[in-house]
């Protein structure tokens, strides 16, 4: 049987595992809190597999590894930035937001504030950035299957997103929180069990000597030391300098103010829960991007990734598929083509957790923010708006399906760093005045976030990865999203970060400062007992 | 009164603000605090200067340590030791110094409203 006769295979069981997980969990979804938190009932090792499983899209796993086997050492600058992060969240976000909030981010933003505007806000930078990221994953998504499974056909492309974009509006409508989650679970463990295997496998071949290992990827690179040196990627110009500090600050900030990670914490029954979850998290995750140095480096030692290789033409992508096949004995044997398929089977796994995660928060956000309080005031019920959840999880799948397919000839790999941008600048700034700062009210919540999100999207707007970067050497293609020929940058930086997290942050204290809400700052008495006692906290459902 | 008021969530019980001028609430508080920030500023710190490091001081990280170890991947390792070690530490701390008091302040909110 031929690799990819296998990897369809192995594509179809995961299908079908999740497609039963998602059916499972549908007779155990009944209210509103079953569909939005999973009924509050994860443990929280099972919200930390979860979360990691949430958290560790085919950017990290396809990604992390790939850019340490072409620009070495800088690749791994990224996973250490992802894995700080969560220091962020443990320490000053994720129990207190679990005791002071419901079903999302606006949750505790809407506890002490003018419902209707903070939620408006919250759930426009929650639809923004949860789009953002659906949108690179999707695109990928289309990009991968198709290098997978060797098929090159731009319909074929085409098709695998609208597959996925249904699976995944098939999980959250179907399966509700619960489901979402149990998928998450299933590919966390897929995606630790493939990387510790090939991670062992790799290992094995230089005796278990990392130093070894790296000795053998600066000479098969032709790069020597430097490869193992920083600056290979980021260190060329004063500017790239500062865009590589700006990313930093924006990843190490923006994984707590990512939706799709906080409502998480919502799953687990006590403040203790989530807690545990966090702690379960950093151990994954940390493991993992641990593991993505052997098979980065590895896949630098073992394969050709100069730049006409297939690793190169991939952007990396293919790094650790490639390694897999030839860790497993190369090209044509049976443990190659078993492997490869394995791997290939663990990213696809991967791709439909995280896409998953994201369909459920917008549609989360715009039923209980959007729907229940903007538009009805109140008034709906909670079956009505769990409807309105569910039909809202079809059109924010229909929108990332009518987007990603235009957008796979457009260069859209900046999207994710966006995403941490923009969660950064505009979710955080709100979250932590919000639970630290007596004074924080209405009109400093909705400029916190409208500021931070129009700063982030709108530098970028005008940065190099939009327009002006000019046209790749080999390919020809624009290295921005508009045509090469279009220039109207005037932003030099790719990552907004730097300029827009801190704007995120000023816009919060003026938009205070310039308004009298003593009603806000009268609940804020009670946000801060529920926040850290978990008095009157959100119960677990019990069946 | 303003239409704005209305839009606020309603005010849910006055054992909220017993407990909170209860100086077992403050002493939580400020447990919590005594920790939560100042290990946010040091690993924030100890990250920015991870990254401004690995851009501006590229010949003290190219340091070779042993065969092909150098000083940048020993920092960036420490970055993970480092991490899991405060998720330990505030895990542990919490456990023991926090958590008691929580856990009293809430059964004395269930109490004060009556469940």
């Amino acid at each position: 049987m031929s690799s990819q006769t296998l990897t369809s295979v192995l594509f179809i069981a995961v299908v079908l595992v999740t497609v039963g997980i998602t059916f499972w969990a549908s007779r155990q979804t009944s209210g509103a809190a079953d569909f939005y938190a999973g009924g509050r009932s994860f443990s929280g090792f099972q919200n930390g597999m979860a979360i990691s499983g949430d958290y560790m899209s085919a950017a990290s796993f396809l990604g992390i590894s790939g850019a340490i086997a072409l620009f070495g050492y800088d690749g791994f600058l990224y996973s250490i930035g992802f894995l700080v992060a969560w220091l962020v969240a443990l320490l000053l976000v994720a129990e207190l937001l679990r005791n002071s909030g419901r079903y999302t981010m606006a949750d505790q933003l809407a506890y002490r504030m003018r419902q209707r505007p903070v939620r408006t806000a919250a759930a426009t930078s929650t639809v923004v950035v949860s789009i953002f990221y659906l949108l690179a994953q999707m695109v990928g998504a289309g990009a991968l299957v198709a290098l997978l499974l060797g098929v090159t056909s731009e319909s074929l492309k085409a098709i695998t997103i609208v597959g996925v974009g249904l699976l995944m509006v098939f999980y959250v409508t179907v399966g509700g929180m619960k489901g979402t989650t149990w998928v998450q679970i299933v590919k966390a463990i897929l995606l630790m069990g493939g990387t510790i295997l090939i991670t062992i496998l790799v290992l094995a071949k230089f005796d278990f000597n990392i130093s070894e290992l790296l000795g053998a990827a600066a000479e098969n690179t032709g790069k020597g030391e430097a490869f193992l040196q920083p600056g290979l990627k980021y260190g060329v110009t004063t500017t790239s300098k500062i865009d590589f500090l700006s990313l930093g600050i924006a990843l190490v900030l923006g994984t707590a103010g990512l939706p799709h990670i906080l409502i998480r914490f919502y799953t687990v029954p006590t403040a203790r829960a989530a807690r545990t979850s966090v702690l379960w998290a950093i151990g994954l995750i940390g493991a993992f991007y641990l593991m993505t140095l052997a098979l980065g480096f590895g896949a630098a030692a073992l394969l050709n990734t100069g730049p006409d290789s297939e690793t190169a033409a991939s952007g990396g992508n293919l790094a650790s598929p490639l390694l897999a096949e030839a860790v497993g004995g190369g090209e044509g044997s049976t443990g190659g083509a078993i492997l490869l398929a394995l791997i290939s089977a663990v990213a696809f796994a991967t791709i439909l957790a995280v896409v998953a995660g994201l369909t459920l928060t917008s549609a989360s956000s715009v039923a209980h923010d959007l729907y229940a309080t903007v538009f009805k005031k109140g008034t709906a019920t909670e079956r009505q708006e769990v409807k309105v959840a569910r039909i809202s999880a079809f059109v924010i799948g229909a929108i990332a399906i009518a987007l990603a397919i235009p957008a796979q000839k457009l260069n859209i790999a900046f999207l994710v760093a966006l995403a941490f941008a923009v969660a950064a600048s505009a979710n955080l700034p709100s979250l932590i005045y919000n639970l630290f700062w007596r004074r924080f009210n209405t009109r400093g919540a909705t400029w916190a976030i409208y500021g931070g999100l129009i700063s982030s999207v709108g530098l970028v707007f005008f940065s190099p990865v939009v327009s002006g970067k000019g046209v790749n050497p080999v390919t020809g293609a624009s290295l921005s999203l508009f045509p090469a020929d279009v220039d109207f940058s005037w932003f030099p930086l790719e990552n907004p970060g730097i300029i827009s997290i801190p704007l995120g942050f000023f816009f919060g204290w003026l938009g205070t400062v310039t308004s009298q809400e003593p009603e806000a700052e009268d609940r804020y008495t009670e946000l801060e007992v529920r926040a850290f006692t978990g008095a009157g906290a959100e119960q677990a459902v019990h069946h | 009164m303003s239409p704005d008021v209305h839009d606020h969530a309603q005010r849910h019980d006055p054992v909220y603000d017993e407990l909170h001028a209860s100086k077992e609430f403050v002493e939580l508080r400020s447990r919590y605090r005594r920790f939560a920030f100042p290990a946010t500023i040091a690993f924030l710190a100890w990250y920015l200067l991870y990254v401004v490091m690995s851009n501006w001081a590229h010949d003290f990280m190219s340091t070779t340590i042993v065969g092909h170890v150098n000083v940048a991947l020993v920092f960036g390792l420490l970055q993970f030791a480092t991490t899991f070690a405060i998720a330990w530490l505030y895990a542990r701390y919490m456990d023991r110094d926090v958590d008691p008091i929580a856990r009293d302040l809430e059964a004395r909110y269930r109490e004060g409203v009556g469940r």
